[in-house]
């Protein structure tokens, strides 16, 4: 018998006992954390350096997006993220692992219509509804006049 | 070394990962509507004022999750609204993020072109 891919992981979610939410949201706990941390050090290491708070809080989006991507391609990320699950997806090194994974998978199928389209297959939609989302908020603040609050 | 701010970032960080992660199992909802869903929310309670003193504790711990990401376009939005009005109603959310949008794209195609293709075997 053959299997192709979609149905060999039909089958194994049937046959696979469901795993206890406890050890995964432990686990979850313990890699996401462990992301955040980094993260701390990080942005600790940007002000050091001389960058105020907010610039430093970019730096470390920005570097932590370079790891992300870094671990993706050397395919670590999808190893720790086997056993991290939400732990390595929240963090935004699982934003920069979404987009660089079907990159590289679909780059065999052109830069433009395979790697530069596929990498917003997750990214996109999250980018699409975060920036609406913060044009209906600013319209809300323009509208009580001037903003400013937060 | 305020090991402190280290041990926030870690527990307030892991609650995030750790919450989402009874949504996945409990509603079997994709990745993608995870971090739709993250970021979204992240806007909404920046913009009510509640995220700002959990990053104020946290640090790396509020700002690395992807909630943080929200929290970036409404500091944006809210800076810009303030400083250019209407107009930045349009660029705010955008420049607040700006960093992190321009990594992910640079970066993505970067390290898309130097990986090896795993083999499909």
């Amino acid at each position: 018998m053959k299997l192709d891919k979609q149905r060999y992981q039909q089958l194994l979610a049937q046959k696979s006992p469901p795993s206890p939410l406890w050890k995964d949201c432990l686990k979850a706990f313990l890699f996401g954390g462990a992301i955040c941390t980094v993260g701390e050090g990080v942005s600790n290491f940007w002000q050091a350096r001389g960058l105020e708070t907010a610039d430093a809080a970019a730096a470390t989006s920005i570097t932590m997006v370079f790891l992300g991507a870094l671990l993706t391609c050397l395919h670590l990320y999808e190893k720790l993220a086997k056993h991290a699950g939400a732990g390595t997806i929240v963090p935004i090194t699982g934003f920069a692992n979404s987009i660089v994974s079907p990159a590289m998978e679909f780059k065999s199928e052109g830069l433009v219509l395979g790697m530069a389209a596929k990498m917003f297959v997750i990214a996109g939609p999250v980018l699409v509804y975060g920036i609406a989302a913060s044009v209906v908020y600013g319209l809300v603040l323009f509208l009580l006049g001037g903003g400013g609050a937060a | 070394m305020n090991w402190m701010e280290y041990i926030n970032a870690f527990w307030v960080g892991g609650a995030i990962c750790a919450a989402c992660q009874v949504f996945i199992d409990k509603t079997r909802l994709t990745p993608a509507r995870i971090l739709v869903s993250l970021v979204v929310i992240g806007v909404f309670l920046q913009a009510i004022g509640i995220y700002q003193p959990v990053v104020d504790y946290a640090g790396a711990g509020a700002t690395v999750p992807l909630l943080g990401f929200g929290y970036s376009l409404a500091k944006g939005a809210a800076k810009a609204v303030a400083e250019k009005g209407l107009l930045g109603v349009f660029t705010g959310g955008v420049t607040g993020a700006a960093g992190g949008i321009a990594a992910a794209i640079v970066f993505g195609c970067l390290f898309a072109l130097l990986a090896k293709p795993k083999s499909k075997s």
